[in-house]
């Protein structure tokens, strides 16, 4: 029994990862970069939650809802900022800047919020399940973790198959040039990729710190770095590779902390990521199309 | 309808464009020949906004197209078929479709439009469903060529359309120009093969290392010695 319940925990941590790695691959695929600051937002995301439920008073639902609308402004300014201004350089400084954006994040949250770790209060009040006469225990937070993923999953392969801006985002990753000659504005199309998924990141952050309550400055790097090795082992730049990239990661990260060792766990992880790029450097759902002439 | 002066444009410290100048009136099939590298591609790029002049005018009924933003340009009525088509291997072949009719709003008369782009080129409604990167060289060429149809242009520009294609597929890409010109719609056509563009054309310039050295109807550059030898290996 206790194997099905770390599974159920596994599947849980993977769809917080799929839904940060959501945010990675999406940028990836059409901007053609690497948002290293995204794990940082979901950290930002975290302290808005913790300022407005447990400094100011309010129902968490207020609290996410303002963290959303936060972290979405917050992930379209530094595109506008920082990314924008860099097109047509080179991706390595694109890279620099992003990972300079990331430590600007990190610090500025430090001055605001001190060194001490504070204790996120749970948005989750569904109470557990138990199931098997106590043997299974199913959180709250995993009985809401879950379906959020699938419903955002689902949205998301929605909204980019079939309507007309998603199309437009489907254009602008595959061929920024053609894009432009159908009349599709590029500067809009990456500034929605970045609101969507700086949006998820808020969203991911709730449920990551109700579930994980510590949060300090540097909360959002290590899950940030993980979801973006989900983002690569499902094949960055598919949106079902990041789904399935961050379960199977989420698994693997959880069934390894309990059977093989919890300190060796993250190494297990990366070790992972190694291997998946030398057998199959697209990741499992990453293809590359040849082209015709 | 379409005018350009004095065209300069740098890659870098290499200009690749000299000083070229050329007008395309309503209702013509202009061709621009030329060998690789003479600047044709980079002439239709500069008149859509994907790369910038260092001076010079382009005028398109009046308004000059640098100053505005090249994903505007296409409602204006122009419409640009690029060098190897394009088109976007990821998704169906009526989705490419859906993806030239991006500036227009009428879902029935999108609609509309797809069937017309269909009866054109019948292939393409068999293989409506099909992924545009799982297509022959030939139909990826159709589609490239119905998808600039979507937008409802005034004005298409061609790059290129016979590149890589067989000589039966060559001569049929040709028809349908033709067809697409006798339509209404003007045609600026991009093209190495000489022979079958001055076949086609009204009037051509002709294009040797980014300047214009020669221009005349179509027919009498047909004729004409230097043209016979340099470019139709007669």
């Amino acid at each position: 029994m206790s194997f099905v319940s770390y599974l159920i925990k596994g599947v849980s941590l993977g769809s917080v990862y799929s839904i940060i790695a959501l945010g990675y691959t999406m940028v990836y695929g059409i901007a053609k970069m690497l948002n290293f600051a995204h794990g940082d937002v979901i950290m930002v995301g975290g302290y808005v939650i913790f300022t407005v439920m447990s400094m100011m008073g309010l129902n968490p639902v207020i609290a996410v809802l303002i963290s959303i609308i936060f972290c979405t402004l917050l992930g379209v300014t530094i595109e506008r900022v920082a990314y924008k201004p860099l097109r047509g350089a080179s991706s390595l400084a694109v890279l620099i800047t992003a990972i300079g954006v990331s430590y600007l994040l990190q610090n500025i949250a430090l001055l605001v919020f001190g060194a001490d770790t504070k204790s996120f209060s749970s948005v989750i009040t569904l109470p557990a399940l138990k199931l098997a006469d106590g043997a299974l225990t199913i959180s709250g937070e995993t009985l809401v973790t879950i379906p959020i993923c699938i419903i955002i999953m689902v949205a998301l392969t929605i909204f980019v198959k079939k309507s007309r801006t998603g199309r437009s985002m489907l254009a602008v990753s595959e061929d920024k040039a053609a894009a432009v000659l159908m009349g599709v504005n590029v500067n809009k199309t990456i500034a929605i990729t970045f609101a969507i998924g700086s949006s998820l990141a808020a969203v991911a952050s709730a449920l990551m710190f109700s579930a994980y309550p510590s949060l300090t400055s540097t909360s959002g790097s290590m899950p940030g770095i993980k979801a973006f090795v989900a983002a690569v082992f499902g094949g960055i730049g598919s949106i079902p590779g990041a789904m399935i990239g961050g379960i199977l990661l989420g698994v693997i990260e959880i069934l390894s902390r309990a059977y093989i060792s919890s300190q060796l766990a993250d190494a297990i992880v990366f070790m992972i990521l190694i291997l998946v790029l030398l057998v199959k450097p697209t990741g499992i759902l990453g293809k590359k199309m040849q082209e015709k002439v | 309808m379409l005018e350009v002066k004095n065209l300069q444009v740098y890659y870098g410290v290499i200009q690749a464009i000299k000083d070229v100048s050329f007008t395309v009136n309503e209702g013509e099939v202009i061709a621009l020949i030329g060998a690789n590298g003479a600047g044709k591609t980079t002439i239709l790029h500069t008149i859509t906004g994907l790369i910038s002049a260092k001076s010079g005018e382009v005028l398109y009924e009046g308004a000059d197209l640098q100053k505005i933003p090249a994903h505007k340009i296409v409602s204006l009525g122009i419409a640009h078929v690029p060098e190897g088509r394009h088109v976007f291997a990821q998704l169906s072949v009526y989705e490419n479709l859906l993806m030239g009719a991006f500036t227009r709003k009428d879902k029935a008369e999108i609609d509309e439009s797809i069937q017309s782009v269909y009866k054109r080129f019948p292939r393409l409604q068999e293989r409506k469903n099909q992924l545009a990167g799982t297509l022959s060289g030939g139909e990826q060429q159709m589609l490239a060529m119905g998808r600039a149809l979507m937008s409802k242009p005034k004005i298409i520009l061609m790059d290129e359309p016979s590149m890589g294609l067989s000589p039966i597929l060559v001569a049929e890409i040709f028809d349908i120009i033709k067809s697409i010109s006798k339509s209404g719609t003007t045609v600026l056509l991009v093209e190495q093969n000489a022979k079958k563009a001055l076949s086609i054309a009204d009037r051509a310039y002709v294009l040797e290392t980014g300047k214009i050295v020669l221009t005349d109807d179509a027919k009498k550059l047909m004729d004409n010695e230097q043209v016979k030898k340099a470019y139709l290996g007669e």
